[in-house]
C-alpha cells in the first residue's frame, strides 16, 4: 500500500465526513432523517465544477457556489416537505435525491449520463483537511448555541418545543439548509479530487451509506460521525481482498455493530478532554482500592 | 382588566361537541380553577388557548388581544405557557438543560454570532446560564440538574415542567393536573409553590386539578365544566355547596327509596 493510495482514502473519507457533518445536523441532533442527501452532493459537485470550467471561478468561491445552490435547493424543498411527518418527510427526500439524478441524466449541458469530464483536480489532503476542521468547528458552535438547543428539543418532544416558543418549521429549515450547505460542499470537492462528474455517482446508494454512517456514529454525536466518516470508508478498502464478497462483509459488519451497538458507536456521547480525564480516573481509581488492599 | 377572556368557545370533532359554549374572565393575579369530571373537556381548552387545537366557534383574548390563526410558538412569544397532563419534558437531556433550552428567548443572538463567539454571545449564555440556576434553585431542583429528566421521581418531573415554563417569562401560566402522581404531603408542598411562584413572577394561574384539596386551597375563583358544558363558576365555597356540581361528581340522589 502506497501513500498515494492511503492519502486517496482519506481525502474520500474527509469528504464523506463534510456530508455526514451536516447529515448528523439533521438527524441525530433536529430528528428528521434523509435519503436524499446525494443529491445536494450532486448539485454542489456540477455547480462548483461548472464555476471552475466554464465561469473560470477560484477552487475555494467555487465550492462556496456549489454550497449556496445546493442550500436554495434545500429552501425550496424545505418549504415544501418541512411540514410533513417523521416518515413521510423521509420519503420526500428519497424522491428528491431521485429526481435530481434523473434530471442531470438528461441536461446535456453537463453531459448527460455520460457526466462531465475534465474537471481540474484542485483538491488535496491539505485543503480537505483545513475544511474539515473548519466545518467541525463551526457544527460545533452551533450544535452548544441556543440555536442548536433548540433543534435538540425539537428531537426530543416537538409538542413541548412549541410551547416553549420555539419556531419549530424555522429551525428545521435552518437544520435542513445548512447540512445541505455541508453536502454542496463535499460535493464539490469530490468532483475536484476525481476530475469527472456522473449522475451515477450520487444514487440513493450514496444517500443511505451516508444515513448509515449518522446512525453507525451515533446519532447526536459530532465525535460519532467522525469516527463513523473515517472507519466506514477504509472498511471496503480494507476488505478488497475478498473482490466479490466485500460488500456483503461489509454489510454483516455493520449490522452486526448495530445489534451489538443500537445506540452507535458513540452512543450519543462527546470526545471531550474533561471526559478523557473523567474515563482515565476512573480506570486507575478502580485500580487503587485493589493495591491499598494488596498492601 | 382581564388577562384571559374565552367568549363562546366551542370545538366539535367531527359531531362530537368537546367543548361547548364555555364563557370566563381570568383577572390579573388570579389562582383560576378548572374542574369537571373525566372527558369533560379540561384539557381540551387548554389546547384551544394554546393553538394546538383550532377553535370551531367563538374567540380568546389575552389582554384585549384576539388569538385567532396564531401559531402555538406564537402564543407562547405572547405570554402564555403550559405544563401537559401526560408530562412532556425533553426526556434524554438533562435536568439543566432542559431548563436552559427553554431560557433561549431571553437571549437574541443569531446563527453567525454562535459562530463567532465574541459580544453579545458570551454574555447572552452567561445570562442564560445564571436564569437557568435561579430557577432550579427556587423549584429545589439544583441537587438534581446533572440528572437525565427520564429518571427523575415523577413528582420532581411535574416540577421539572413548572420550572420550563417559568423560564420563558409568561404572564399567564396553565398547569394541567400538576398533583397527579403526588402524596398530599407534596400536593400541599406544590400549592405552597405555585402561591409563590404567582407572586414572586406576577402571574395569572388557570389550573386543571382532581385533587379538591389542592383546587379549594388555592384558587380564588373556580369553573366547573361536565361534558363540556359550563356547569358552575364561583369562589371554592360556592362551588361546595353548589348541588349540581356534586351530582356531576357523586350522581343523582335517588328521591325516595320505595319502602317495602
Amino acid at each position: 500500500m502506497d501513500w498515494f493510495y492511503i492519502s486517496g482514502i482519506l481525502i474520500m473519507s474527509g469528504i464523506n465526513l463534510m456530508t455526514v457533518l451536516g447529515l448528523s445536523l439533521l438527524t441525530g441532533f433536529t430528528g428528521l432523517f434523509s435519503f436524499g442527501h446525494a443529491g445536494f452532493m450532486a448539485i454542489g459537485a456540477y455547480v462548483s465544477a461548472t464555476a471552475t470550467m466554464q465561469w473560470g471561478v477560484p477552487f475555494i468561491p467555487a465550492l462556496l457556489i456549489g454550497g449556496i445552490a445546493a442550500m436554495l435547493a434545500a429552501l425550496f424543498i424545505g418549504r415544501l416537505t418541512l411540514n410533513l411527518k417523521g416518515d413521510y418527510f423521509c420519503i420526500a427526500t428519497l424522491g428528491f435525491g431521485e429526481a435530481i439524478r434523473l434530471v442531470l441524466d438528461n441536461i446535456q449541458y453537463f453531459g448527460g449520463a455520460r457526466g462531465l469530464p475534465g474537471i481540474p483536480t484542485y483538491t488535496t489532503l491539505t485543503n480537505v483537511l483545513v475544511i474539515d476542521i473548519i466545518a467541525v468547528i463551526v457544527m460545533v458552535f452551533i450544535i452548544k448555541s441556543r440555536h442548536g438547543r433548540n433543534m435538540v428539543a425539537i428531537r426530543e418532544e416537538e409538542l413541548a418545543s412549541q410551547v416553549i416558543g420555539i419556531d419549530v418549521f424555522k429551525y428545521k429549515m435552518m437544520s435542513l439548509v445548512i447540512s445541505a450547505l455541508y453536502a454542496g460542499i463535499a460535493g464539490g470537492l469530490m468532483a475536484h479530487y476525481l476530475g469527472y462528474a456522473q449522475p451515477i455517482m450520487f444514487k440513493m446508494t450514496k444517500s443511505t451509506e451516508l444515513t448509515i454512517i449518522v446512525i453507525f456514529g451515533g446519532l447526536g454525536s459530532i465525535s460519532g460521525s467522525v469516527v463513523g466518516a473515517i472507519l466506514l470508508t477504509f472498511l471496503p478498502e480494507l476488505l478488497r481482498s475478498f473482490s466479490d464478497w466485500r460488500l456483503v462483509i461489509y454489510g454483516a459488519l455493520v449490522i452486526l455493530i448495530m445489534i451489538t451497538r443500537p445506540q452507535g458507536l458513540m452512543g450519543g456521547k462527546e470526545f471531550s478532554i474533561k471526559g478523557i480525564t473523567r474515563a482515565v480516573k476512573k480506570i486507575t481509581g478502580r485500580n487503587k482500592p485493589i493495591e491499598e488492599a494488596k498492601s | 382588566m382581564s388577562v384571559l377572556s374565552l367568549k363562546h368557545v366551542t370545538k366539535k370533532f367531527g359531531g362530537l361537541t368537546a367543548v361547548g359554549d364555555v364563557s370566563f374572565d381570568i383577572e390579573e393575579g388570579e389562582i383560576f380553577g378548572l374542574i369537571g369530571p373525566n372527558g369533560a373537556g379540561k384539557t381540551t381548552i387548554f389546547n384551544l388557548i394554546t393553538a394546538i387545537y383550532s377553535l370551531t366557534e367563538g374567540e380568546i383574548s389575552f389582554y384585549g388581544k384576539k388569538l385567532d390563526k396564531m401559531k402555538p410558538f406564537e402564543i407562547a412569544n405572547m405570554g402564555i405557557t403550559r405544563t401537559f397532563q401526560n408530562i412532556r419534558l425533553f426526556k434524554k437531556l438533562s435536568t439543566y438543560d432542559n431548563v436552559l433550552t427553554a431560557c433561549h428567548k431571553s437571549a437574541d443572538y443569531g446563527l453567525f454570532n454562535s459562530i463567532i463567539r465574541v459580544g453579545k454571545f458570551q454574555k447572552q449564555e452567561k445570562e442564560l446560564n445564571k436564569k437557568t440556576e435561579t430557577l432550579l434553585k427556587l423549584m429545589g431542583l439544583w441537587d438534581y440538574k446533572d440528572m437525565i429528566a427520564a429518571n427523575l421521581p415523577y413528582g420532581l418531573q411535574r416540577k421539572l415542567e413548572i420550572a420550563r415554563a417559568l423560564a420563558l417569562n409568561p404572564k399567564l401560566l396553565l398547569l394541567d393536573e400538576p398533583a397527579a402522581g403526588m402524596n398530599p404531603e407534596e400536593t400541599i408542598q406544590l400549592m405552597e409553590l405555585i402561591r409563590e411562584i404567582r407572586d414572586k413572577f406576577g402571574l395569572t394561574v388557570l389550573i386543571i386539578e382532581h385533587h379538591m384539596d389542592l383546587i379549594m386551597g388555592v384558587c380564588d375563583r373556580i369553573f366547573v365544566l361536565n361534558f363540556g358544558i359550563p356547569l358552575a363558576q364561583g369562589t371554592p365555597s360556592e362551588i361546595q355547596g353548589d348541588k349540581r356540581v356534586i351530582e356531576a361528581y357523586l350522581g343523582k340522589e335517588e328521591e325516595k327509596h320505595a319502602e317495602g
